[in-house]
């Protein structure tokens, strides 16, 4: 694999003004006003799993991670690190993916690098993707905005992209095998923003769980859900029941947290239901003055327990 | 899905039935885990405590065995398929993953019969299955010593560390009769073994057993089985399980079992040596037993713990998690000390991934 065809290989599928002009750096003109900048490093094994590839998901946890603060994802970079050998037509299809993906949002990536390196100094392909977007002046999530009775809404159920990992990993051997959620979650939650959302989260590494402790210790407010609103996806609760876990732990790639007033709570519900990745969305619990800094779960028998920041590998690398 | 108003009746119904403190002890890693995760604990009066039993197959394995499981690996050319929990347990130096760092060849899996292909596609390595578990998975074992003898496969051994259920419950009496008062008698193990096996437990020590389910309302109706023996003064072994139970087992299961495997003495972590609990391969199927094929000895090694985590406190039901120095401080699933904390059914990680905000020591102490 020589430098030169790997980079023909970018140029080809990701043209655009300002990638093509080939600069060292790339020349962006921006409007006055708030953006948000992340960065992200995506090392997942496999490459491709069920519902998605690494090119896919190295926009996608980028563009959600744009999204959920607000941003309209703009303009994106690219890294590569690619293992000598691997296989040119594999990264021509993640290339492809990262395109596709990228264009559907109309987001722009401006700038790349490549290296390779020797054989078993990495694995396969590791991705990472720089991501820039634009805020309306009048949004500023955060969990401290987080009020008491405020509603926290699911858009999806839980725990897919990681099942559809562990499946893969593991040779679970299931037919069809689970599928990742892994999806662009920007046209799904921009309508959200006239709303009086206090903030969003995507569950990615440590699922539900995860985000809901995070958002409870940052808000310094408490978190109580029904276990019973939690939306199911029926091939994710029958493995994870054979599997001894629950999917409260396990990523999504498509979904977000949302906390939004009550007030707008059933308006919020009704436009994600109106987008097919949010069909499924639902209130699962409100912000609650009472144990602040944790998540309380009323189970399915109407008991109550402490919903834990996930510990321990479940699964590594899945994103 | 579950029915709250079958299970708060059958709540009250227990209640009722309770006049003084009564010790159950679940037998099994997923009773213990489905009554913290549902809160099962909560539901109930407070004369009654529940005992997390013996029943997890990756916590009562010796530290000495992940020893040996360790010594194998270092063998070059062997490659070594395990269960994702048994990876994580520490043994005297470091766990399994940590040697897979080091140049072993450590797989997990979820499929024993991937080893098998495995072994097949790799003729020039020498493929060992760690067989941990119960009569439950004794059957799974058996079955791929016979289609690897079958398939002429020549590279294929395991390392059998199975145990029996019903000598380590007995053993259980045995130490201390008055401690437990009745038994919820794990639901796949007995599917497999029927229910035979555990009539000692009833006639010679008057113990109530009642092989239960694992829903939230199989629990609560093996609790109120249990409740009502008591109240009769009459004790059986009795199946609440019956779409998963027969009294008779599963005879295939059990055939693939004996004709593979024979009683042995095996230890128990914190429980010791218990006479016969423990299934080895048969002699003359030896080329296939990983202890013979590479030497390991005697499969019993002196105990020497070397931790002061109170996991064989915890198996014995004498301490419950909180209790133990270490738990929740230097002991947490990602760090963990002991098999308990590292097992999805162990009860430290049950107590640790589920805690109730209700749950007082004090109280689980009794």
């Amino acid at each position: 694999m020589t430098q030169q065809l790997v980079e023909e290989l970018f140029i080809k599928y990701f043209h655009n003004p300002i990638l093509d002009s080939q600069l060292d750096s790339a020349m962006l003109s921006l409007k006055a006003g708030r953006w948000a900048m992340t960065t992200d490093s995506f090392v997942v094994k496999p490459v491709f799993f069920p519902g998605g590839d690494i090119g896919k998901l190295s926009v996608c946890g980028t563009i959600n991670d744009l999204a959920v603060m607000g941003a309209a994802p703009l303009y994106l970079t690219c890294s590569f690190i690619i293992e000598e050998g691997f296989d040119i037509g594999d990264l021509e299809i993640i290339v492809q993916s990262m395109n596709s993906t990228a264009r559907k949002d109309g987001l722009t990536i401006v700038a790349g690098d490549t290296k390779v390196v020797e054989r078993g100094y990495c694995d396969g392909v590791y991705i990472t993707t720089t991501g820039l977007g634009i805020v309306p002046n009048w949004i500023n999530y955060s969990p401290s905005a987080m009020q008491v009775e405020d509603r926290v809404i699911i858009t999806a159920p839980p725990g897919a992209h990681g099942l559809s990992v562990f499946a893969a990993r593991n040779n679970l051997g299931v037919d069809p095998p689970p599928q990742s959620d892994c999806a662009s979650l920007f046209s799904l939650i921009e309508p959200l923003n006239s709303l009086e959302v206090r903030c969003m989260r995507d569950p990615t590494r440590g699922g539900l769980a995860a985000v809901l402790n995070e958002l409870a210790v940052k808000g310094k407010k408490g978190i109580k859900i029904d276990e019973s609103l939690i939306p199911i996806d029926s091939t994710v609760a029958y493995l994870m029941e054979l599997l001894g876990l629950e999917p409260y732990q396990l990523a999504n790639e498509g979904a977000a947290v949302i906390i939004v007033s009550k007030k707008d709570a059933e308006r919020a519900l009704e436009i994600l239901r109106g987008h097919p990745l949010g069909r499924k969305a639902s209130i699962i619990g409100k912000i609650t003055a009472e144990i602040p800094g944790q998540v309380l779960m009323v189970t399915y028998l109407g008991t109550e327990r402490i919903m834990q920041m996930p510990s321990g590998v479940i699964i590594p690398r899945i994103c | 899905m579950v029915n709250r108003a079958a299970i708060s009746q059958l709540a009250q119904k227990i209640s009722g039935k309770v006049s003084y403190p009564v010790r159950i002890m679940e037998v099994c890693g997923t009773h213990t885990m489905n009554i913290a995760r549902f809160g099962i604990k909560q539901l109930l009066p407070p004369g009654i405590k529940l005992i997390s039993g013996p029943g997890c197959p990756v916590c009562v394995t010796e530290e000495s065995d992940i020893d040996l499981i360790q010594e194998l690996a270092r063998i070059a050319g062997v490659t070594v398929f395990t269960f994702g929990d048994l990876y994580r347990i520490p043994g005297s130096e470091g766990s399994l993953e940590k040697l897979n760092g080091e140049g072993a060849d450590v797989r997990i899996t979820v499929s024993p019969l991937e080893a098998v292909h495995y072994a097949e596609q790799n003729p020039a390595r020498e493929v060992v299955f760690i067989a941990i578990g119960f009569e439950t998975t004794a059957p799974v074992a058996a079955v791929m010593i016979d289609l690897v003898r079958k398939k002429g496969i020549k590279n294929f051994s395991v390392l059998s560390f199975h145990k029996r259920i019903p000598p380590v419950l007995m053993e259980l009496v045995r130490e201390d009769s008055n401690y437990i008062d009745g038994f919820l008698l794990p639901g796949h193990v007995s599917t497999v073994i029927g229910t035979d096996e555990y009539q000692p437990l009833a006639k010679i020590w008057s113990k109530p057993g009642v092989v239960t389910g694992f829903e939230p309302e199989d629990i609560l109706q093996g609790i109120y089985a249990i409740l009502e023996q008591i109240s009769e003064k009459s004790c059986r072994i009795e199946i609440q399980y019956k779409r998963g139970v027969n009294k008779e087992g599963v005879p295939l299961a059990r055939e693939y079992m004996s004709n593979y495997f024979e009683f042995c003495d095996a230890s128990w972590r914190g429980l010791g040596v218990i006479s016969e609990s423990g299934l080895a391969i048969r002699k003359k199927f030896r080329d296939f037993d990983g202890f013979y094929r590479f030497s390991l000895g005697n499969r019993i090694i002196k105990r020497a713990p070397i931790t002061t985590c109170s996991c064989g406190e915890i198996l014995r039901g004498v301490k419950v998690p909180c209790e133990c120095l270490l738990f929740g401080s230097v002991c947490k699933p990602d760090n963990p000390v002991g098999p308990c904390m590292v097992s999805s059914e162990g009860s430290c990680a049950a107590s640790y991934n589920y805690p109730s905000r209700y749950e007082d020591p004090s109280i689980m102490k009794g």
